[in-house]
């Protein structure tokens, strides 16, 4: 194992189980405002884990735009609601905290166990050929040749959802 | 690192994200629960993109359409959210019931 791949597994093995506890605490904690915090240094933890996949551009991307804008905007609508906890009134559903708790669980063993039957001891690779003249030089090229008719999906995408937001969110006469 | 660790590791993720889809009442958790999930499928993709030695990025690109169509997503749901409480006082799921018969 030569030091790169070691220092390599070191920033895997703090990151990874911070992301796995910051995960687990935001969808256990009562408090909301708690969790979108918790959800920040998760989305951290995985702009660094993409950093040692050798894709920086989404790493940036996920600081700037899921931890920057998106959890923004989460926490802008829950100081907006003014829900601090969560207030259980009554039981509507029964046993719907086991049951998730029990599916959650199934889904995790079937995917690892999945995982597991197949055959992904691949070695680790180095993207140093597709990253040559820059990582996002190549995201870009791409971007705009191959998947142009995608690209510019998204933005309709974006606009239509800016302005249905608008419409969605402006006060009824 | 073989491919297994991230694959491992974004299905806690994706499991955590399910359990708080199922589990949680606040609708701006459901929300946060389903970034949860998008995000495993981009350590997929992004760890696939790696091991595969794509020379094309197709993976990374596919990450960043997530995103975007994440971003929208989230605009939507919160403005529907929104509306909700206005009209109903609540953002509790189960208390929203109006396609039930």
């Amino acid at each position: 194992m030569t030091s790169s791949e070691q220092a390599e597994l070191i920033v895997f093995i703090i990151l990874a189980p911070l992301a796995v506890v910051t995960a687990l605490g935001m969808v256990l904690t009562r408090n909301a405002v708690y969790s979108a915090l918790l959800l920040v240094v998760n989305f951290f933890c995985l702009a660094g884990f993409y950093v040692l996949l050798e894709a920086q551009f989404v790493a940036a991307v996920q600081v700037i735009v899921y931890a920057g804008a998106i959890m923004v905007l989460f926490l802008f609508v829950l100081m907006l609601l003014g829900i601090g906890n969560e207030v259980v009134v009554k039981e509507q559903m029964r046993g719907q905290r086991p049951a998730a708790v029990l599916l959650a669980l199934g889904l995790l063993v079937a995917i690892v166990g999945a995982l597991a039957a197949g055959v992904f001891d691949a070695e680790p690779a180095s993207l140093a050929a597709a990253n040559e003249g820059g990582n996002v030089e190549a995201i870009g090229r791409i971007l705009f040749t191959r998947y142009t008719f995608a690209f510019e999906t998204a933005g309709i995408l974006l606009v239509v959802a800016a302005v249905g937001a608008l419409v969605l969110g402006k006060r009824q006469p | 690192m073989p491919l297994m660790y991230p694959l491992v590791f974004a299905a806690f993720l994706f499991s955590a994200g399910v359990y708080g889809v199922l589990a949680r009442r606040n609708a701006v958790m459901v929300l946060m629960s389903i970034e949860l999930m998008l995000n495993a499928v981009n350590v997929n993709l992004v760890a696939f993109n790696a091991y595969l030695r794509d020379e094309l990025v197709s993976g990374q690109v596919f990450a960043l359409f997530v995103i975007a169509v994440a971003a929208a997503e989230v605009g939507i749901g919160l403005a529907i959210v929104l509306l909700i409480f206005r009209n109903r006082e609540t953002v509790n799921i189960d208390e929203v019931d109006l396609l039930r018969w």
